[in-house]
């Protein structure tokens, strides 16, 4: 409660918290099925219709709904990009608190594993590892969470390092407190504030590597919809119906553009040495 | 004696609005050729604003000078008025004829060049010497400021030197000028007590050579007493009080300056020991505590394969034994051992070598371990994100005990016992004050019910005033559970005020232990001599400490040394010292 108080008082932390809840609610109206019209039925008369009070974003070339397909899309994109971050916070956390804990060889061979990772380009690596098992929704799902599981080790890691050596953790080793009551209760908590502000700017990156995949075709595929593939199903007709790649694109940028804003509220809020000039 | 510098209603304030931000509210002062001003005050009083805008450093600190003189007698006989000279008058005169040692010799000197460098720029920019020239005068300046082998000294880069050879290599580059004032901003605080001396030491013989002025700023009013004539104390921007020194010192008229005396522990040199704990009175008691052999290395590896080459020998067989009840303090200057020692107690390094045994002390006290610590600092030893009943509970939970009404009771209790209210319970951290968070600390290790605390220079982080209520908290503490507390701590003063026993501890090894009071009034060992002499004291005026250049021997051995068996002498029932070679 306190936190969403203090993202509404920060003057970004308003649009960015405002843009990610109505992103929210549509994902799940459209999960719902609550939708203008059914995203999948071809309106075969209304082909390329353009924008007007029944359709609100125009139809396709098929005669779909753009403004449903747009939903639909907008949960779909959504799904992707939680799963991918969550599976990659959760890889990340582990990797990176195991790196800073044990030390030594662990440290070494996970961080150069990591290295490795981080030299490759976002989309080329998710690109090589849709190559090997094959496009669909969960494929682009792990090559999302593979790629961003190197970030998550290093910001573990690095302030984990340093509350390795802090006092309470002594304090805690002379109680005999166990190995994992020192790693959840005196490292993760206080790692919460930069993993919180990580994941919000993950999601945004997410978001458009997920695009970039369907685009390609190599992440959800057809009939399903998402914001990529209904990008890339407009190539062809941007003279004849702009709407088409209009309507996808705005989305896409806005909710990059609201993730990223929120983030940095976030980074804002709960950076310790900034958050007196907020409060 | 000349008049060297005069401040008259002198007023300084900071940020946009200087006016509205005054830190310094019109303080005057007089200072003559050859004479010591030392200003004393806690921090943020205005000591050092006060005297960074005698040489205007304070412009580059964002402050300005809002009103007064400061009048300033020039070599030639002329005076200025600093307050309202311009930049670059005031760069000739910096340096010239004013010279300053800061406090952090570490920081003060750039890293990547070497000592002789930093010096020779100093004689350059102010006295055009060249070459070769500059270089013989960068050697002379370290030989007068008695830093042994000077010329071999001069490549070296800073972090090869110690804390107090760099220190004196600071001094060194102020006085390369000959200036005839010289502003000291705690130039003292970050080094070791005996170093402390040395360096007290040469100022005081720097400045009868010279015949400079000195400003000498502290928060320590037992420093003062050694060097200064006259005394300055300064409260929230005011001076408070001033006069000559043994005015100040003996009647002083502000209660500000009262409280600052008291509340100091003053040596006395194993006069203001315990007596509520003898051991000859319980001859027959189990040891709380027993330390024997004890013996803690760290590798040095070396060469092109990182074989082992040798090792730190940071503690190196020590033995004593701990009563209940009984406090043995552990002294020792910083890499002496006397922190690894206790580490090695607690389980948080590997000794190398060595048995200790604690004793739980009867079946009353609760499974867990009998030995607990409370740390130096109270800021880092508790967790930010945790509640105080968390923070409370987590000894029990790790010893595996229940979060159930008994602990909650204790909790309670010793929340009570420590001096905080219960609804401290509900709250993080952060909301008590630095003597707050350290009773939080030690009621923290109280939990388990412990025979030992072992105590890591527990009030040193602390206020002189906290720093009084906490020793006597826990000296209460003591009586009522029977604890036994090891106590390691560099301040002399604190130690003989809740010490029964002292150890000496150098270069890793215990070179003297006994009883407080003998081990204070009546050292035996060579080093323990040294470090008692070198502590400051209000009664000790005008004392002129003996300039000093040993180092520390190094602890680094090759592989397979083993030191030689310690020779025991005995001076009386409880006090024995180490032979010396």
């Amino acid at each position: 409660m306190q936190l969403l108080r203090a993202i509404f008082s920060h003057s970004s932390g308003r649009i960015g918290g405002a843009i990610v809840g109505l992103y929210i609610i549509i994902a799940i109206l459209g999960l719902l099925g609550i939708t203008p019209h059914d995203p999948l039925m071809q309106f075969r008369v209304d082909r390329l219709h353009a924008p007007d009070a029944t359709y609100w974003m125009g139809t396709d070339l098929f005669g779909r709904d753009v403004a449903s397909r747009l939903m639909l899309g907008i949960s779909q994109s959504f799904i992707v990009a939680f799963a991918s971050v969550a599976l990659a916070a959760v890889a990340g956390i582990v990797l990176g608190l195991a790196a800073a804990w044990f030390g030594g060889w662990w440290d070494g061979t996970i961080m150069r594993f990591m290295d490795v990772l981080l030299a490759f380009p976002a989309i080329l690596l998710a690109l090589l590892i849709i190559a090997i098992v094959g496009p669909g929704t969960w494929t682009s799902v792990m090559a999302i969470a593979i790629v961003y599981t190197p970030i998550f080790t290093r910001v573990v890691r690095g302030p984990a390092l340093s509350l390795k050596t802090r006092d309470f953790v002594d304090a805690a080793r002379t109680f005999g407190s166990s190995r994992n009551y020192i790693l959840t209760r005196h490292l993760m908590l206080n790692l919460v504030a930069p993993l919180t502000v990580q994941v919000t700017l993950a999601l945004a990156w997410g978001l458009l590597t997920e695009a970039g995949l369907s685009f390609l075709g190599l992440g959800t595929q057809p009939p399903a919809s998402s914001l990529g593939l209904m990008l890339a199903d407009s190539r062809n007709l941007m003279e004849m119906a702009p709407w088409l790649l209009i309507f996808p694109g705005i989305a896409i940028m806005i909710g990059i553009l609201g993730f990223n804003l929120l983030g940095d509220a976030l980074r804002d809020i709960l950076d310790p040495r900034t958050r007196r000039s907020v409060a | 004696m000349t008049q060297l510098l005069s401040v008259s209603n002198l007023r300084v304030g900071f940020g946009r609005k200087p006016e509205d931000n005054e830190i310094v509210h019109g303080v005057s002062f007089d200072l003559a050729a050859g004479e010591t001003l030392a200003i004393v005050g806690e921090s943020g009083s205005g000591k050092s604003v006060t005297a960074l805008s005698v040489n205007r450093l304070v412009d580059f600190g964002g402050g300005r000078i809002l009103d007064g003189s400061i009048q300033f007698t020039r070599e030639n006989g002329s005076t200025l008025d600093l307050a309202a000279a311009g930049e670059q008058e005031l760069t000739k005169i910096r340096g010239g004829e004013i010279g300053m040692i800061f406090q952090e010799p570490m920081t003060s000197l750039n890293p990547v060049l070497t000592i002789g460098e930093q010096i020779e720029e100093s004689f350059r920019l102010h006295r055009g010497l060249t070459g070769k020239q500059a270089r013989e005068a960068a050697k002379d300046a370290l030989d007068r400021v008695r830093i042994p082998d000077a010329a071999r000294r001069l490549k070296y880069c800073p972090h090869q030197l110690s804390g107090g050879m760099l220190q004196r290599v600071m001094i060194a580059t102020a006085l390369s000028c000959n200036p005839r004032l010289l502003i000291a901003d705690e130039p003292t605080t970050a080094l070791d007590v005996t170093v402390q001396a040395q360096i007290m030491a040469l100022l005081a013989e720097l400045k009868r050579e010279t015949g400079m002025g000195m400003i000498f700023i502290t928060h320590d009013i037992g420093l003062v007493a050694g060097i200064a004539d006259k005394v300055m104390v300064m409260q929230n921007g005011e001076a408070v009080e001033q006069g000559p020194l043994d005015a100040v010192l003996d009647a002083p008229q502000h209660p500000y300056t009262k409280h600052l005396l008291s509340a100091v522990p003053h040596f006395e040199a194993g006069r203001a020991t315990r007596t509520d704990y003898r051991r000859a009175d319980a001859p027959s008691a189990a040891p709380a505590l027993k330390v024997e052999g004890l013996t803690v290395r760290f590798p040095v590896t070396g060469g092109l394969l990182r074989r082992q080459t040798g090792a730190v020998h940071a503690v190196d067989g020590v033995d004593f034994d701990l009563m209940p009840g009984e406090t043995l303090g552990i002294v020792g200057e910083s890499g002496s051992g006397k922190s690894t020692t206790a580490r090695a107690i607690l389980g948080l390094v590997e000794p190398t070598r060595g048995t200790f045994s604690a004793n739980t002390n009867g079946a009353a006290r609760q499974s867990g371990k009998p030995v607990q610590m409370v740390f130096q600092n109270p800021y880092a030893s508790l967790n930010p994100r945790l509640r105080v009943d968390s923070i409370l509970a987590e000894p029990v939970m790790a010893a595996g005990g229940e979060l159930n009404g008994e602990t909650h009771a204790r909790m309670r209790m010793l929340l009570d016992r420590v001096g905080l209210p219960e609804n401290a319970l509900q709250r993080y951290p952060h909301e008590f004050s630095g003597g707050q968070r350290q009773r939080l600390c030690i009621a923290r290790a109280l939990m388990l019910n412990p025979s030992v605390v072992v105590l890591d220079e527990a009030v040193s982080a602390l206020d002189v005033s906290v720093q009084a209520k906490v020793l006597e908290l826990l000296v209460d503490l003591q009586r009522e559970f029977g604890l036994a507390y090891l106590f390691v701590s560099h301040d002399m003063a604190v130690v003989e005020r809740i010490a029964h026993r002292i150890a000496v501890v150098y270069a890793g090894q215990i070179v003297e232990i006994g009883d407080a009071a003998s081990v204070l009034s009546d050292p035996k060992h060579a080093y323990t001599k040294r470090l008692i002499s070198a502590v400051p004291s209000v009664d000790r005026r005008k004392e002129t400490f003996e300039v000093d250049t040993r180092q520390v021997p190094s602890l680094v051995r090759p592989l397979g040394f083993e030191p030689e068996p310690a020779n025991w002498q005995s001076f009386g029932p409880d006090h024995m010292a180490r032979a010396e070679a």
